[in-house]
């Protein structure tokens, strides 16, 4: 199969070697920046990663950090480096629509505490991807603005929610960008499109600015194209932010301290319900590139066995009860009163209703009308008390493993991306998309998709690491480990 | 059709008024059919015995995370108000609170 | 600190059929005077321009989050131990409904786990009013209906201002524990003079600073059943509040008795008709959908943070009442106008610079009701003594007060400004001498009439002296004249 002319991650070098260069002079960040803008301007019309692209404060942030270069400073370790971020992390100033035609043009007043701390650190944002509309969905069809394209195949989808921000990366539009994930929505598009994609500990990363889908399970991460530059821009946004209650109280974890520290030793378990037929739906060459992964950890020294967490079956029915309900409650506030869309009304009430009526589209429709039904009267404790009841179920069981096990394994999607508008109608069968991923929000664990080869189509597929509550760094450790193998499986094949 | 559903038509159209989203009848059946389709998964949790299971609200179970009482700049008035629908006296404008349909 | 209450006009209402018995629980609302909003930096100013204390927290901005202010939880546990509260660990929660002057189109409250409960309150009579819960939860933005004749119901837009939108609240829930309005005014006014205390308020009703709602149902005298009861809203002032509930309560009566029953609805107060008012019926019944804030942690007192919040709490209006009632040798409730007013320490003081604490009580009640001025506590016994000693008569001292509040001054020196001198005793004797032998009849009555018509011709004779003197007389000393002349 030819690789068609989108797909290029880091086709002007990965984060580290941009940083390098600028900072040593060696390239300009305004011409590093001008490349990306020029291959996001030739290919973006066929991908439709971007919602907005901000070509000129790009290379106005560019031309200052050069001046700044030029005059001796140290910009950061994300010098020059281009940024694409979902379009659901405030940016003051510019548009910042959830994809949604209830926030078409709005513009923020203010900035998300990571996009201020990657700026801080260097890098520039070339613009705002496409995501499904406030983050609901796994395939980015949900967008008002149109779907984007998996850049591997252009009639496949990228996955999603996050799958502007995974389709830039493998695009090589960006070498890095930002997502936000609350049921899976940063590891599955990163498996569907063969890039690395890590949701840290909840906590560890600051949801100030990031508009909010389900406020307990979301957490912001990167895409980027290899272990290491996920650990730097986890390092460069992590840490305790006091504008968010839920931030943990502590620095940045340092992740990409045992990168190059093997897994001789470690105990790596694979999740039994995620490995065979508990879980249906999986298909056969993910649970192969699983197993591959796992013998490979073997032959670098660690022990694999097998675990079960036999609460992660009642996942899916819990996550789909806890997240619409925080959504139906988070997105009360586009009521066209403030900012956004309005659509008139003789009195108030009816404006509101016309104005979420018009600017909502049908998943969002859907999903605040799950999360209201389940919070209503005579219904939470049923529904909403219980979904919280397991996920503490799932948290003791977790806990258990990680008396036995350093890291879980498991797929990170059921499938490589399938064909655009194959689920679109069939809301369940899109949601058990999210299967493998959710127990991980639920529990607030950290957990990242790392590519591991391909499927029978030929479309790429990740493995997705699980770890205990703040162990993000042995995550990555091992993380490092299968990129390793991975590489040098393809430099054999190649 | 909906009689078969978890949900009912008329549950639907009541969960529809609480969150101000006005459903046409055929989006009343879909989602009739289609939320009943969650629900039921849903009622699949009543298979584990939760008894005594404390809920978690929290993944950090963090406690008493308070901020000092200290002034910090609030925003430009203009920045925001330019972002609104309707702005009259520096103020939000909205129709009527209980002006008639 | 000395400060004034405003207790409105003394108004009795007309009390309800005695077959009747009123049922009353209130819910107040006093915004917490920190320097910030509950969950953002804003500040927490009342009357500054339109949207000006505003932030992306308080706007309710997509992607914006709360922090709850220290402050704030402080205070608010402060007062649920004035009120015997237990402070509990607690969970803040939404509370879900649409409201355009909300700007989350949810209130963040607490629900089922608030951060005080099972309290109550003496009122200054000693009747107990149980406290159900005490909660912290945001203000909400104001509204301001523009077009027909301002009211809500025909306004033709609303503008609206978000600066008090965030503001915390405490919200005080009591038992229906309250069976007359003088007892809910009282309850009112009690709670604020603890608010003020604890110094966690400014407490202003008028301004909204304090807010009253009044759960009223009434039920047969003697049956112990809750009938349908009707929130009042928009009550303004102490008065409205015993005017809002009377009206209230005729009007369920009036209902029973037609054989109709009162529905349950929330209805506002309409000072200037002085009635309540359906508020238009709601086309959905209320579900909040209450569900934990993921967005803040719970909040978990120490015990050593519970034990320094006690040991911090200033004397509280009850205590104040029986301190100043034993220093006085009055009753606890008869010293409760001073204490509301906030000059129970004034008046201790004044007191224990050698005043006589029964006429320190009298004047304070009678005179100081404009405020203290000027006056000090020494300077206040001083004129109190000489009033006790004979120098001055009770007018006399009333003058020389009022002298004292607005300039100062020692009360010797106003006195002999004012050429108030004490009459010689000598020269009152021969004037009562003389007054006896030209009226008899009426010193006949004095000394043998029954105890009323002793006291009524007591009261001739010293007019009449008084009247010659121009009420520069002692009226005590004409009393013991009159008595010396009887045997």
């Amino acid at each position: 199969m030819t690789t068609p002319e989108t797909a290029s991650p880091a086709a002007f070098g990965d984060a580290q070697s941009i940083a390098n260069d600028v900072s040593s002079g060696t390239r300009t960040a305004a011409s590093v920046v001008a490349n990306h803008l020029d291959r996001i301007a030739t290919h973006d019309g066929e991908v439709h990663a971007f919602n907005v692209v901000t070509a000129e404060r790009a290379m106005d942030a560019a031309e200052s950090i050069d001046q700044r270069i030029a005059a001796g400073e140290d910009v950061g370790p994300l010098a020059g480096v281009p940024v694409a971020v979902k379009d659901n992390m405030c940016t003051r100033g510019v548009a910042t629509t959830c994809s949604s035609k209830i926030l078409e043009g709005w513009e923020p007043p203010y900035t998300a505490t990571v996009v201020e701390r990657l700026t801080n650190a260097g890098a520039i944002v070339v613009g705002k991807t496409n995501l499904d509309e406030f983050a609901m969905g796994s395939s980015t069809e949900n967008s008002a603005f149109g779907p984007t394209h998996n850049p591997w195949d252009l009639d496949k989808v990228p996955g999603g929610s996050s799958g502007g921000s995974a389709a830039a990366v493998a695009a090589g539009f960006a070498p890095v960008s930002l997502g936000s994930d609350t049921g899976g929505s940063i590891r599955q598009p990163a498996s569907l499109c063969g890039v690395v994609g890590v949701k840290p500990t909840y906590g560890a990363v600051s949801r100030y600015g990031l508009i909010a889908f389900g406020s307990s399970l979301d957490q912001i991460g990167p895409f980027t194209t290899t272990v290491a530059d996920s650990a730097t821009m986890f390092e460069v946004m992590g840490g305790h932010d006091p504008l968010d209650s839920t931030s943990a109280n502590q620095p940045a974890l340092a992740v990409s301290s045992k990168l190059d520290a093997g897994v001789d030793g470690l105990r790596v378990g694979i999740i039994t319900e995620m490995a065979g037929d508990v879980i249906e739906g999986i298909d056969a060459d993910v649970i192969a590139r699983l197993r591959a992964a796992a013998t490979a950890l073997e032959a670098g020294g660690a022990t694999v066995g097998e675990v079960s967490i036999p609460s992660s079956v009642y996942g899916l029915p819990a996550y789909y009860m806890v997240a619409p309900a925080e959504a139906s409650s988070n997105l009360a506030r586009f009521d066209g009163v403030r900012y956004g869309l309005r659509v008139d009304g003789a009195n108030t009430a009816l404006m509101n209703t016309a104005s979420r009526t018009g600017g909502f589209g049908p998943e969002v429709k859907r999903r605040i009308m799950l999360g209201t039904y389940a919070l209503s009267a005579g219904y939470r404790d049923a529904f909403y008390g219980k979904a919280q009841q397991i996920r503490t179920k799932i948290i003791e069981e977790f806990t258990a493993a990680y008396e036995h096990f350093d890291v879980l394994l498991s797929p990170a999607s059921p499938s490589t991306a399938f064909a655009l508008g194959d689920k679109a109608a069939d809301p369940m069968a899109m949601y058990l998309n999210d299967v493998c991923t959710i127990p991980s929000n639920l529990s607030g664990q950290p957990s990242m998709s790392v590519p591991f080869g391909v499927g029978d189509d030929g479309m790429p597929i990740g493995v997705q690491i699980l770890a205990p509550l703040m162990g993000d760094v042995v995550m990555f450790q091992v993380a490092a480990e299968l990129e390793r193998v991975a590489n040098a499986t393809n430099e054999a094949g190649a | 059709m909906a009689e078969s559903e978890s949900l009912s038509r008329d549950e639907v159209a009541h969960v529809a008024k609480l969150a101000l989203l006005d459903l046409t009848d055929e989006e009343i059946d879909l989602f009739t059919v289609q939320l009943s389709g969650v629900i039921d998964t849903a009622r699949e949790m009543n298979a584990l015995d939760l008894d005594g299971v404390q809920p978690t609200h929290h993944p950090l179970g963090l406690v008493n995370v308070m901020r000092a009482d200290e002034l910090r700049p609030s925003i430009d008035r203009d920045e925001v108000l330019a972002q609104a629908p309707a702005v009259e006296d520096d103020r939000f404008k909205v129709p009527p609170a209980l002006g008639e349909a | 600190m000395y400060y004034t209450v405003d207790r409105g006009p003394e108004v009795h209402e007309p009390s309800i059929p005695d077959a009747w018995e009123l049922v009353v629980g209130l819910e107040v609302h006093v915004e917490l005077s920190t320097k910030t909003k509950l969950f953002c930096g804003c500040a927490n100013h009342f009357g500054s321009e339109p949207n000006t204390n505003v932030c992306p927290t308080c706007l309710g901005l997509p992607g914006a989050l709360p922090v709850i202010n220290a402050a704030a939880v402080t205070s608010a546990m402060r007062l649920g131990r004035a009120l015997n509260c237990e402070v509990k660990p607690s969970v803040m929660a939404r509370k879900n409904y649409f409201y355009p002057d909300m700007p989350k189109d949810f209130q963040t409250s607490q629900y089922d786990q608030p951060t005080n409960e099972n309290g109550w309150l003496d009122t200054p009579a000693g009747v107990r009013i149980n406290i159900e819960r005490a909660h912290i939860e945001e203000d909400t933005g104001k509204s301001t209906h523009v077009g027909g004749d301002g009211r809500i119901s025909s306004a033709q837009y609303s503008l609206i201002d978000y600066n008090r939108a965030g503001v915390p609240l405490l919200e005080i829930v009591s038992c229906p524990d309250i069976r007359t309005a003088e007892e809910a005014k009282a309850y009112v006014a009690e709670l604020r003079g603890i608010v003020l205390a604890l110094d966690v308020s400014d407490a202003k009703m008028e301004e909204g600073s304090m807010r009253v709602d009044a759960n009223v149902s009434v039920r047969p005298r003697g049956s112990d059943e809750l009938r349908t009861r009707c929130e009042v809203k928009n009550i303004n002032s102490l008065s409205s509040l015993g005017r809002a509930i009377a009206y209230e309560a005729k009007r369920h009566i009036s209902l029973y008795d037609t054989g109709d029953r009162p529905i349950q609805e929330t209805r506002h107060w309409d000072e200037e008709a002085g009635r309540t008012r359906s508020g238009r019926s709601k086309e959905n019944e209320e579900d909040y959908r209450y569900f934990p804030e993921p967005d803040l942690t719970p909040l978990v007192p120490s015990v050593e943070e519970l034990e320094a919040i006690d040991a911090s709490l200033p004397e509280l209006p009850g205590a104040q009442r029986s301190a100043l009632a034993e220093a006085a040798g009055i009753s606890a409730p008869d010293a409760g106008l001073i204490v509301e007013r906030g000059h129970s320490q004034f008046a201790l003081d004044t007191i224990a610079a050698g005043a006589d604490g029964a006429r320190v009580v009298v004047h304070i009640n009678n005179n100081l009701a404009g405020g203290l001025g000027e006056l000090t506590p020494e300077l206040f016994a001083g004129l109190v003594q000489m009033e006790t000693a004979g120098d001055l008569t009770s007018t006399q001292t009333k003058t020389v007060l009022a002298q004292m509040v607005e300039s100062g001054g020692t009360a010797a020196d106003i006195a002999a400004a004012k050429g108030f001198e004490a009459m010689d005793t000598s020269e009152l004797d021969g004037m009562v001498d003389d007054l006896i032998s030209s009226h008899p009849d009426e010193w006949t009555r004095f000394c043998e009439g029954d105890e009323g018509d002793a006291k009524k011709m007591a009261g001739f004779f010293t007019g009449q002296i008084m009247k010659a003197t121009k009420g520069q007389a002692d009226g005590k000393v004409i009393a013991q004249i009159l008595n010396s002349r009887r045997s």
